[in-house]
């Protein structure tokens, strides 16, 4: 049974943020006996609420409040004030999200070894490597259920994969295959198996995906020791005279402000709202926001290369029938600098829905051309582009002037493309297209980078205090008791969906975290 | 969507003699415009200047098979906005008339009455930074496409869960590749 908390219980440790960091983080703490309160700003909404209509389910799950962009990227301009497209939900955006869950690469963890001094890039190695990892992923992979992993066979490949495996086998890509999904490919874990159903990113109806709301969290609240408190938005976290963490500060639904006691606080709201949170927690003690003594708090903000190519075919393809990512080609993952650019991407297919496509495959055009490249759904297949980005410390999250309804001041997200990054896109988009030119595409469709679902780096990883703002647990550089638990904490984004790697942090950080409060050091 | 009012006739003349109903909406923080409720309620622009904005959303998004009906369906949701604004329908309407004037300039008719699409879409090219041509376009992305009625002409089977998904229903019924 989920255990309600006191508010003047400082007993508990506090978790703002209920997905993949939060979500797997709260449940781990639960199932090692330690208590947990989960402060979720939206609401609970189980997988028989969940909408297999686009916008519908984009008014239900998304993140809709206002924030503010500037910078050069075009997201900045389509979508001023939606930079991100991420959920506002109890499981955050694992109810989103499409289940690709790919290990980071040896070199990943170390660019700045591997790539050099790139300029206007703030590239920096992890403090940990793939070996301290490996043993981390092999769990994450175990509890998510992630196929081709533990015997778990593969995904069966739809209508989207077979055009794009066919063409990309035939310009001689290798590693080609339905990819390493965190969808059941077989009933497990209480769950059932797959059943194409198409509306991955609109939460999954048969429970299939593997997300907090689903796979963890109730196991966490069956402990007693785990309370996910709906539709509570953190404002502010509180310390006392030493410059410990006492509590948050959180408006309920109807606006009224609680204050939860805690003995340790971990922020876990996705890449905007985590960085928002600190710098907005600033006082006396910590002038430029909490654990910001390094100045690196909501710095270096990566949102991953993206874009999205389509092909047209003369035939149908019926691309969003059965998942959503339904397979990945891996051989433009590797760091290869002969390519003109550093890092790698890999490709995913990816379609969205007729009122999906008129709003993001190519955002203010009009005219006949659009109109008939709409025409032309039935026969269209797509895939996504994700590539590692370059950090830049003026790439960033800051508070601006304007407040939303309690009072906290609207996140800024700044962004400008490095030159590694527009020489990345460049090259994906082409051999994208001449996949699906080698297996008889009409015309290529080259979508621009869609709102930001990969929210990476505004509070990151670093062996020195002076660089970033956590340590190699995720514990802030500044506060012992003050941590950071999402995809906040990346040094740096990889090419791979960090999903993976964002729990297999979190339960690392579990451990951890149980262990230093049995040592009395928490 | 259900669309109610079997009224509305299928051609942009006769539709205006029709009552016509009304799109309840949401504006989304992107600036799009969703909703789906309906209810007759009188229009608030003059006809001509719907007919006219008819007009300029199928040569915004032009699609041969689509009925006239459905882009007066996606104009309601701005003829809505201009009930409940007069600035709103001040702008509709003063801009309507500007680009009637450009037209009368150019072709010595109405917008609506050029014959010739390229013509009609050269004007709107004048326009498409402006705030008017904007409102009008961007209204369309889900006032237009995200009318159900329409999704099977684009070949979109819409929600697929309570129909037990594509597992048996074709996920990987393609026949032409290899």
């Amino acid at each position: 049974m989920p255990a309600p908390f006191d508010l003047n219980d400082s007993n508990v440790v506090v978790i703002v943020g209920s997905g993949a960091g939060g979500g797997t983080l709260g449940t781990e703490l639960a199932m090692k006996g330690i208590d947990v309160v989960i402060l979720e700003a939206g609401a609970r909404h189980e997988t028989w609420d969940f909408i297999n209509d686009e916008w519908d389910s984009f008014n239900q799950l998304a993140w809709k409040d206002k924030r503010l962009t500037s910078g050069d990227w075009r997201v900045a301009k389509d979508f001023p004030n939606l930079p991100a497209w991420i959920v506002k939900s109890v499981g955050g955006s694992t109810v989103h999200w499409a289940g690709a869950s790919l290990r980071f690469q040896e070199h990943e963890f170390k660019t700045r070894t591997h790539y050099g001094e790139i300029a206007d890039a703030n590239l920096l190695d992890w403090p940990i490597d793939l070996k301290e990892m490996e043993p981390w992923y092999e769990k994450a992979e175990y509890r998510m259920g992630v196929t081709r992993t533990n015997g778990i066979p593969g995904l069966p490949g739809n209508n989207n994969f077979k055009v794009l495996e066919a063409g990309a086998k035939k310009i001689g890509y290798k590693e080609v295959h339905t990819g390493n999904m965190a969808i059941n490919s077989e009933p497990r874990d209480d769950r059932s198996s797959c059943m194409q159903i198409g509306f991955c990113f609109q939460g999954c109806k048969s429970g299939a995906k593997w997300s907090t709301l689903v796979a963890e969290i109730p196991k966490g609240e069956e402990t007693g020791h785990l309370e996910v408190r709906p539709e509570c938005m953190v404002l502010k976290i509180e310390h006392d005279a030493s410059g410990k963490v006492t509590g948050v500060v959180y408006a309920d639904k109807e606006g009224r402000q609680h204050r939860q006691k805690a003995r340790v606080v971990a922020v876990a709201g996705n890449s905007i709202e985590s960085p928002r949170l600190l710098l907005n927690s600033h006082s006396s003690m910590f002038p430029d926001g909490m654990a910001n003594s390094s100045g690196q708090v909501g710095r270096n903000y990566m949102r991953h290369t993206t874009g999205s190519v389509y092909g047209v075919f003369d035939k149908p393809v019926h691309m969003y029938r059965g998942t959503t990512m339904a397979g990945i080609v891996r051989d433009e993952a590797r760091h290869d600098p002969s390519r003109g650019f550093a890092g790698g991407y890999e490709f995913e297919t990816l379609s969205l829905g007729i009122p999906f496509m008129a709003a993001f495959m190519m955002p203010g055009d009009w005219g006949k051309g659009f109109a008939s490249d709409m025409e032309a759904y039935r026969n269209m297949a797509g895939l996504w582009i994700v590539g590692e980005d370059m950090p830049r410390a003026d790439n960033r999250i800051t508070l601006a002037e304007e407040t939303d309804e309690n009072g906290m001041p609207l996140p800024n997200v700044h962004f400008d493309d490095h030159e590694n990054d527009t020489k990345m896109r460049e090259h994906a988009y082409q051999q994208g297209a001449a996949i699906y030119d080698a297996v008889g595409a009409i015309r290529t469709i080259k979508t621009p980078p869609y709102p930001s679902t990969h929210n990476l780096g505004t509070n990151r990883m670093s062996e020195k205090a002076q660089d970033g703002v956590v340590n190699r647990f995720g514990q802030t550089h500044d506060i012992p008791n003050l941590f950071v638990s999402d995809g906040s904490q990346f040094t740096t984004g990889a090419a791979e969906n960090p999903t993976l790697t964002i729990v297999s942090l979190a339960l690392r950080q579990a451990d951890h975290i149980a262990g230093r409060m049995g040592r009395g050091e928490l | 969507m259900a669309l109610h009012d079997e009224r509305l006739a299928s051609n942009r003349r006769g539709f205006l003699k029709g009552g016509i109903g009304l799109l309840a909406m949401t504006i989304m923080p992107s600036g799009l415009v969703v909703g789906q409720a309906w209810a007759n309620m009188p229009r608030s622009t003059q006809p001509q200047t719907f007919a006219t904005l008819v007009q300029m959303s199928r040569d915004c998004y032009p699609h041969p098979q689509i009925e006239d009906k459905f882009y007066a369906n996606a104009v309601n949701i701005l003829d809505e906005a201009a009930r409940a604004s007069a600035e709103e329908r001040d702008l509709l309407e003063s801009n309507v008339a500007e680009l009637d004037r450009s037209a009368q300039e150019a072709h010595g008719t109405r917008y609506s009455e050029i014959e010739s699409e390229d013509d009609r879409t050269a004007l709107l090219k004048l326009i498409e930074d402006g705030d008017f041509f904007r409102k009008v376009r961007s209204n369309l992305t889900v006032g237009l496409y995200n009318q159900k009625e329409l999704w099977p002409l684009f070949g979109y089977e819409g929600a697929s869960a309570d129909k037990g998904g594509y597992l048996d229903r074709g996920f990987n019924d393609i026949d032409w590749i290899s």
